[in-house]
């Protein structure tokens, strides 16, 4: 838990070491449906990010004045009302990221990782630090699902963030794009980034 | 496949399982030998690849990891030869090395290793190529002899134009397929020495072909050209039998026999797939589990579970 | 959509073709968190598939009878998640009191359900899909039933691997996900038939 860390230190900490995909593995839903392409996986990151922000921000200025009992459903309205915003800002300015995303727009109001840091950090910490949770989180998640969404996308499409990179003559392994590949590329990343850190903290710190 | 081995906890004898092995290769001599003989050397080049890419990734693999290096036993070689002749004979060499690593890294190595992957490796393998080049995995040709790719005509397989081979060309493989499936005489010269040495019980291939014939007579095709057409004797020998993937009990196996035998039938006649057998067989490897738990200790209030399954 | 055919059609696509678990990717926290033993993972389902069914109801209701005539269907995700939330606990204090033994089964993982995009995600789709009423009863209890045989499933898997010798940085969330990507490319054998 960050006590009195620094700003950069929380933001850090939500990027690598508590990274939300990576180590919490919350939010598991939009990470595996969305990541077909690294331009989807990077929207749906910066939608959960600012929705993250600002219910951060919101829960942190209200959270002595909300009562104890009702504080889940008080977290909920303030998440789905960002959420809602989000749905109409991209149903106007982004269709086609829009109708990509589909029905995981409204679903980032049931994302773990948004009521977990409600819970546990902006319900008890002032709105500067939830603000610079909120974003390290947010990018943490912005970033797996970016780098999930890039890898598809190579092997499933030869490209990335439409751009083609592999020659013509490849043919692209279809698999990945589909559910078995949206579950099979995100546990191999797991496991490399578990390997990963492993090799790094010696035989402790695998989180199963 | 990797017989021998049902369920861990169990005590490694790479002496039977090399035995088992070295058995399953014996019977699978015919069906590649009838491949080369229909579909020339392409199909012996793609064996080739597939079996060495197996146990190369093997080999690799345990060395990587520290582990006792166990390719001796023969069970990579079965799963790349397995990989290899389910692929069409022309298929581009790069499908088998993505099959056979597909195989033994993902399904079997990551999992544990041979006795721990819950699925049958090879069959794993082939839905993961079906699914992702589906073109290049279906490109059926009719048996071109020696020099493969001269004047090859492509052509549909017997379960996508039913009708259109007589029996003896079902029987004997003189019809476009992959290249295991095509020569059913081969397969069962390959069961039938299976059966003697008793490296598999006849239980399983006879429930799914019986299973099969049943349903493809009820949904009203011809039961006979059913079962000879397409990978489903092939897959009912030599991989709906693999003792690690299917269930242990005897009631388990006819279970599981009878549910990949009307998988078959049901994907055949109503889904997107001419040929089910390998997507029947990995659905009853994932049920697998759930058969054991049940066939074992039926008394401990179980009965429920099972039926809310099956809705 | 009418006839007993298309009833029937539409629910074995439910169940199989789009599986919530292995086709939507609605509802994996539950499946990935809650399927290390058969018999929980089977009460998991059972509760899913209960709240999946009455919150189809409901937030159907709540869209057609309220929302679109008052003219405020942006207010549909808040509204949704609400009721849903209301609803599970209702029916928490509704087992509580009439069926202890239900209560004692399902009671730890109601709460959890809240938050499950499976049960919000039916909701959603329902309207997004423009199911009627009836369809979209089906869509949530054979949805449910889908998630159910997916979760049962994978937790029958997963007590097999518990004696695996997987390596060790893939214990845990990498190995259920790897043994789903297998699971799911099984069931896309199912392609096809509704």
């Amino acid at each position: 838990m960050a006590k009195k860390k620094s700003l950069g230190a929380i933001v850090k900490n939500g990027l690598l070491s508590e990274n939300p995909t990576f180590r919490l593995v919350l939010g598991t839903c939009p990470t595996l449906a969305v990541t077909t392409s690294a331009l989807n996986g990077f929207g749906m990151g910066l939608a959960a990010t600012f929705v993250l922000i600002f219910s951060n921000l919101i829960i942190s200025l209200l959270r002595k004045l909300i009562p104890d009992n009702v504080r889940i459903p008080s977290f909920i309205v303030i998440i789905s009302t960002f959420v809602t915003i989000v749905e109409l800002v991209m149903k106007a300015y982004l269709p086609g990221l829009n109708k990509a995303l589909g029905v995981f727009i409204p679903l980032i109001v049931v994302n773990c990782i948004i009521l977990a840091r409600a819970e546990a950090f902006a319900s008890k910490n002032g709105p500067i630090a939830s603000i610079a949770d909120g974003l390290g989180m947010g990018l943490g998640f912005t970033f797996a699902l970016t780098l999930i969404g890039s890898v598809r996308e190579i092997i499933g499409n030869g490209s990335i963030f439409g751009f083609q990179i592999l020659p013509a003559g490849y043919e692209s392994m279809l698999l990945v794009l589909m559910p078995a590949g949206g579950f099979l590329i995100f546990g191999l990343t797991l496991g490399i980034f578990n390997a990963i850190t492993m090799r790094k903290s010696g035989k402790e710190g695998a989180n199963a | 496949m990797n017989l021998f081995l049902s369920s861990a906890p169990h005590v490694h004898s790479p002496q039977t399982t090399r035995v088992l092995m070295r058995n399953v290769l014996i019977a699978l001599a015919p069906c590649a030998g009838a491949a080369i003989w229909y579909f020339g050397y392409s199909a012996l080049i793609l064996m080739a690849i597939a079996t060495a890419t197996a146990v190369f990734a093997e080999l690799i693999w345990q060395m990587l990891t520290g582990q006792k290096v166990r390719i001796d036993d023969l069970s990579a070689a079965v799963t790349g030869l397995l990989v290899g002749l389910n692929l069409q004979p022309q298929a581009p060499w790069w499908l088998a090395v993505i099959g056979s690593l597909f195989a033994i890294i993902i399904v079997k190595c990551l999992f544990g290793g041979l006795g721990d992957n819950f699925m049958n490796p090879a069959l794993a393998a082939r839905g993961v190529l079906l699914a992702s080049w589906p073109v290049r995995m279906t490109s059926w040709v009719l048996p071109t002899g020696w020099n493969s790719y001269a004047d090859a005509v492509t052509g549909a397989t017997p379960l996508a134009s039913p009708g259109s081979f007589t029996l003896k060309d079902l029987l004997l493989g003189n019809i476009p397929g992959t290249m295991g499936e095509v020569c059913k005489v081969a397969i069962l010269v390959g069961l039938l020495f299976l059966l003697v040495t008793k490296t598999i019980s006849w239980r399983i291939p006879v429930c799914v072909v019986a299973t099969t014939f049943v349903f493809s007579w009820l949904f009203g095709n011809d039961p006979v050209v059913s079962i000879l057409s397409g990978g489903l004797l092939f897959a009912a020998v030599f991989m709906a039998t693999d003792y690690v993937t299917c269930p242990m009990t005897d009631k388990g196996q006819y279970i599981y026999a009878v549910g990949v035998g009307l998988l078959i039938a049901v994907i055949r006649n109503f889904g997107n797939y001419p040929e089910g057998a390998t997507y029947a067989i990995l659905l009853m490897n994932i049920a697998t589990p759930l058969i054991d738990r049940f066939t074992k200790n039926r008394v401990y209030g179980h009965e429920r579970k099972v039926k809310k399954e099956n809705g | 959509m009418t006839g007993v055919t298309n009833i029937l059609l539409f629910m074995v696509s439910c169940v199989l073709t789009h599986n919530f678990i292995f086709s939507r990717f609605l509802g994996c926290c539950p499946f990935l968190g809650v399927s290390k033993k058969v018999n929980t993972a089977a009460s998991m389902g059972l509760a899913v598939t209960l709240v999946m069914t009455m919150a189809s109801v409901i937030t159907w209701c709540i869209y057609h009878l309220v929302l679109v005539p008052l003219d405020v269907t942006y207010l549909q995700t808040c509204s949704f998640i609400l009721v849903i939330a209301a609803l599970v606990q209702v029916i928490e204090m509704f087992l509580k009191k009439t069926s202890p033994a239900l209560y004692k089964a399902l009671g730890i993982y109601l709460p959890l359900i809240t938050t499950n995009c499976a049960v919000l995600g039916v909701a959603v789709l329902n309207i997004t899909d423009e199911l009627n009423l009836g369809y979209a009863i089906l869509n949530g209890l054979f949805g449910g039933l889908g998630f159910m045989l997916a979760i049962v499933l994978m937790a029958g898997v997963r007590e097999r691997l518990e004696t695996s010798k997987i390596p060790e940085p893939l214990k845990g969330f990498p190995i259920s996900l790897i043994s789903a990507s297998l699971m799911a490319v099984a069931f896309m054998g199912f392609g096809g038939l509704a």
